[in-house]
């Protein structure tokens, strides 16, 4: 159409340019012969301009009619909140009636109890129980108030000051709950940007907290030396340009709830200094356990504990009382004063609980025997439980939880722990032993296979793990050989 | 909404320009000093990156004495609190063994039953012999005592719904459940002023998040309906689920939701209702059941309820209270209550005991006459403060009472003074609240008397002349001797 048009006009301009050849066109203005080919070109000079100052063709934007939108909200229908309830859900655990130490009542009769992790023994202790009562009738329970509001009482520091103490560390910080220490230490030294190397195999508060951190996460086969070396490698390559600003962390536990292996500390000290690597060590359940005095994976492969960066551990397993810590130089514990969320916004620790944490210290800093036994339970159980029918010990030899696993999988997890919580709760009706199934949220990225944890106790006699041993080997033959 | 006067925000500009110009000046030689002397990083990239810990290291290090003062007693009426020096102008802060008495307007001890109490202790003491302080395991292990079922029983009861589940802290009980109920694909929408840990739940669960203007369900509306005919960002797909998300009474405002519209609006477009009671439960409505008594709605409407024990119970935990499949569900999947240890029993019993005091089933009075106590001291305060010309904020009925102090100068001011005639105040500034918007946060309790609260009174009007907060007119009161003439009933 536009071409057309420009014909017809040129064709115009051809007629015109003949009426122009008059003597009037040859009038010289400026310097410069008009002719009459000056009109003509003058004249499409305009045309020129006309057609492109002419917009292109764009469909109207319609924007939504309110009709249109009252449509729409009529006819969205969301999902149910929850999924349907399915027989599995159903589960009910077994409910005490009494503390949960090595013996404990469920139904009226007593039980073996094999599902606390309650290393030292510390359920019922005297003086434990003395220091929380006499904190009790002082602080009351709760502390009522964030730590930056009055929240803070002399036992917190105390305890802080202990805890360091005890471990050879500048300082530490007190958590109001074990879950939340990693999940909140981690965001607060690690942001978008960084990268974390992490063991597969790590619990969900580690999980979670590398998720909110944002950086970059590169898991690496669990326990494997190998695999992590790579990985190491592989990072320092390809992010040469970018040293200087990015930080880097290593992620492991010490003792993995999820396994029952216990990570080898002197290497992975060796490749964090090769590859200048930060170390992040999580020793929930080795803190109290492991070492000659009980300060935990540092002792035990005889690593100065200033060479690890930041050391978390929660305190609701060895020290029998409740919530977590965290302890490492002044600057990183004084970071987290201000920036870690679990700290700032959350109320502190009950008084009575930090009590029992320093009583707790104190009686196993007095009393190095109680690892020693532990030591000799556990390594019995081991023993004993190398020939169940069905079942093989996956853990290291020196874990306090002793995790097993099926021989045989079936191919299924959900099969797998199907057949495992047989076995436990005949363990519990028939036999009157209280053990554990390790049992996955659908939010746990975590893949390693399901088995069967007991958790030994130095409060253990040794009736109770032949008892044990002797339950477990029954109920998985009878079980085995239904199927 | 609160409209900072002119001047005052000029002021507050010009002070925050000043503070941070010094801060930039004294980094800048640092700089050149670390440059000078060699540092021992070796290879390493800082653990702290430059800017990021610039607030902490030249403002807030300044005036660190007033925040995180420790006390050494139980955090009743009237606590000790320990006094501390500094040898090197407030970088580090070290203890003394003095400590001074001073009145208590900043723990969250709404009905007083921080301090040992005549009904609860004697209970908890007994549990703690019985059941030890902690089970050292999970729920689903080994850490579910008959203690933990019955706690659950009540804590449903009390608060209207047929089944709850309680967890150890409050701040994971957010955390821990929003990632359960929604995930990749749903929408949250959450007040513009939610508390920290419901923003940290949100983030981790992996939805979408859009906020709405604090408290206006008029927004919510708008909101809820773009977002609807718009669906998922970039596929255009229906969203799978909304979840709106708000808050019983707000912390830092010390106002109630407007519960009754914003149910309304989200039935309308189908949307899960979310109320976080941390500081609401117990501490208002008749019976103390809640912002859900106090307004008016029922229970049935909203789809989850959640709370905290720390602030009127006097204990810690969190609870989320819901129906039975709801709860179910969250006991098989939830990783709090697969993974934590569980909540310590001592701290159970005595969520119970003051249950049962509030509910009256202790045999005594007590509970009536905490509950009526805290709302009549609070609403003496608040209308006291507001004559003597203070501009304080929140709905009435509500035990906290905001007083807004704007300049970063006035906050250290107001709060050594007040420490100084032995009354114990909390200020709170940036990032807590908005940068022009500091402010001093009281907190009532039913253990205060009425005494208490005149000296208070008394103290923060004077440190109120001395520091210059009185924004609003004064209002001629009718005192005589210090004792209001009106009548109370």
């Amino acid at each position: 159409m536009n071409n057309s048009m420009a014909n017809v006009l040129n064709a115009a301009l051809g007629w015109l340019t003949k009426a122009l050849d008059a003597p009037s066109a040859k009038a010289v203005v400026f310097g410069v012969q008009i002719g009459g080919h000056l009109f003509v070109e003058g004249l499409l000079l305009v045309v020129i301009l006309f057609l492109l100052s002419q917009k292109s063709y764009k469909p109207p934007k319609r924007p939504l009619t309110r009709k249109e939108i009252e449509d729409l909200c009529d006819e969205w229908v969301p999902d149910s909140l929850i999924p349907p309830i399915t027989e599995e859900m159903q589960y009910e655990p077994p409910v005490l009636e009494s503390s949960a130490g090595p013996h404990a009542i469920v139904d009226g009769k007593e039980v073996v109890n094999f599902a606390s992790a309650n290393y030292l023994g510390f359920i019922g202790h005297e003086k434990l129980l003395e220091s929380c009562t006499s904190a009790v009738e002082k602080y009351g329970v709760g502390s009522c108030g964030p730590r930056g509001f009055y929240g803070t009482i002399d036992v917190h520091l105390d305890c802080e000051a202990r805890i360091a103490k005890f471990l050879g560390t500048p300082d530490s910080i007190l958590y109001s709950y074990g879950l939340s220490t990693m999940f909140s230490a981690i965001p607060a030294f690690s942001k978008k940007g960084d990268i974390v190397v992490a063991d597969e195999g790590v619990h969900w508060g580690i999980q979670n907290g590398l998720y909110l951190s944002r950086s970059t996460i590169v898991y690496f086969k669990h326990n494997d030396m190998k695999s992590l070396e790579a990985a190491l490698e592989k990072i320092v390559v390809e992010n040469s340009k970018r040293a200087k600003k990015q930080r880097r962390y290593i992620v492991v536990e010490a003792l993995y709830q999820n396994s029952g292996q216990i990570a080898p500390l002197d290497e992975i000290v060796k490749l964090k200094e090769k590859y200048r690597f930060r170390v992040l060590l999580d020793e929930s359940n080795s803190f109290g356990v492991l070492g000659h005095s009980g300060r935990g994976l540092t002792e035990y492969c005889k690593v100065p504990v200033d060479k690890i960066d930041i050391i978390t551990a929660a305190m609701g397993h060895a020290l029998a009382a409740e919530g977590g810590f965290c302890t490492g130089s002044s600057r990183v514990i004084e970071h987290q004063r201000l920036s870690s969320s679990g700290y700032v916004f959350s109320a502190s620790l009950p008084p009575y609980l930090a009590r029992a944490a320093i009583t707790a210290i104190d009686i196993l800093d007095e009393n190095p025997e109680l690892l020693k036994k532990l030591n000799a339970n556990t390594s019995r159980l081991w023993k004993e439980l190398s020939s169940v029918p069905g079942l093989s010990v996956a853990s290291s030899q020196d874990s306090p939880i002793v995790f097993l696993r099926l021989k045989k999988p079936t191919g299924s997890a959900k099969d797998d722990l199907k057949l495992l919580e047989n076995i436990v709760s005949r363990l519990l009706k028939e036999e009157s032993v209280i053990t554990v199934t390790s049992k996955r949220s659908t939010l746990d990225k975590c893949r390693l296979p399901v088995g069967i944890k007991l958790f030994i106790s130095a409060g253990h006699t040794e009736s109770d793990l032949l008892k044990a041993a002797d339950s477990i080997r029954r109920v998985a033959a009878s079980v085995f050989a239904e199927c | 909404m609160i409209t900072i006067p002119y001047l005052t925000a000029l002021t507050t500009y010009f002070s925050y320009g000043l503070l941070f110009a010094f801060g930039q000046f004294r980094d800048f030689f640092r700089k050149i000093y670390d440059w000078w002397k060699s540092s021992d990083l070796q290879g390493y990239a800082p653990i702290c990156l430059g800017l990021e810990d610039f607030y902490i290291r030249r403002l807030y290090l300044r005036i660190q004495d007033c925040f995180g003062r420790p006390i050494s007693s139980a955090p009743d009426a009237w606590f000790d609190v320990v006094e501390r020096y500094s040898n090197d102008n407030n970088k580090t802060l070290k203890r003394t063994t003095n400590v001074s008495r001073c009145l208590n307007l900043g723990s969250y001890n709404y009905l007083g039953f921080a301090a040992a109490d005549e009904y609860c202790t004697p209970r908890v003491i007994e549990s703690l012999k019985k059941f030890s302080p902690s089970t050292c395991s999970a729920r689903v292990d080994g850490g579910t005592t008959s203690l933990h079922n019955e706690l659950e029983e009540c804590v449903a009861k009390f608060v209207g719904k047929p089944a709850a589940v309680v967890f150890g802290m409050g701040y994971v009980t957010n955390s821990a459940i929003l990632p359960v109920l929604i995930g990749k694909g749903g929408l949250i929408i959450s007040d513009s002023l939610n508390h920290n840990s419901i923003v940290n739940g949100a983030r981790g669960s992996g939805a979408t998040i859009r906020v709405f203007q604090h408290n206006t369900p008029a927004h919510l509306e708008k909101v809820l309906k773009e977002q609807i005919a718009e669906g998922q960002p970039r596929i255009h797909r229906p969203w799978k689920k909304i979840i709106v998300v708000v808050e019983g009474i707000y912390s830092m405002e010390g106002e109630l939701c407007k519960l009754p519209e914003i149910v309304e609006v989200c039935k309308k477009y189908k949307a899960y209702v979310y109320l976080d009671e941390a500081h609401s439960i117990g501490a208002i409505g008749k019976s103390g059941r809640g912002v859900c008594e106090l307004l008016g709605v029922d229970t049935a409407n909203v789809d989850i309820m959640m709370g905290t024990f720390t602030k009127s119970f006097g204990s810690c935990g969190g609870y989320i209270a819901g129906s039975k499949e709801l709860i179910r569900y969250l006991k098989y999947t939830c990783p709090a209550h697969l993974y934590a240890t569980s909540i310590s029993p001592p701290a159970a019993q005595q969520i119970i005991s003051s249950l049962k005091v509030i509910l009256g089933e202790d045999g005594s009075k007590r509970g009536a006459q905490k509950l009526a106590s805290i709302r009549d001291n609070s609403n003496f305060f608040r209308s006291e403060l507001q004559k003597m010309g203070f501009e304080v904020l929140g709905d009435n009925d509500s035990p906290i009472m905001p007083i807004m102090l704007y300049n970063p100068a006035k906050i250290p001011a107001f709060s050594r003074e007040c420490l100084k005639h032995n009354v114990a105040v909390v200020t709170v500034a940036f990032p807590a609240t908005p940068l022009l918007l500091a402010r001093a946060r009281i907190c009532i309790s039913a253990a205060h008397t009425r005494e208490d609260l005149l000296k208070a009174l008394e103290v923060i009007s004077k440190v109120g002349d001395l520091v210059g907060i009185k924004y609003m007119p004064v209002e001629p009161m009718k005192l005589q001797n210090g004792k209001p003439t009106k009548k109370e009933d």
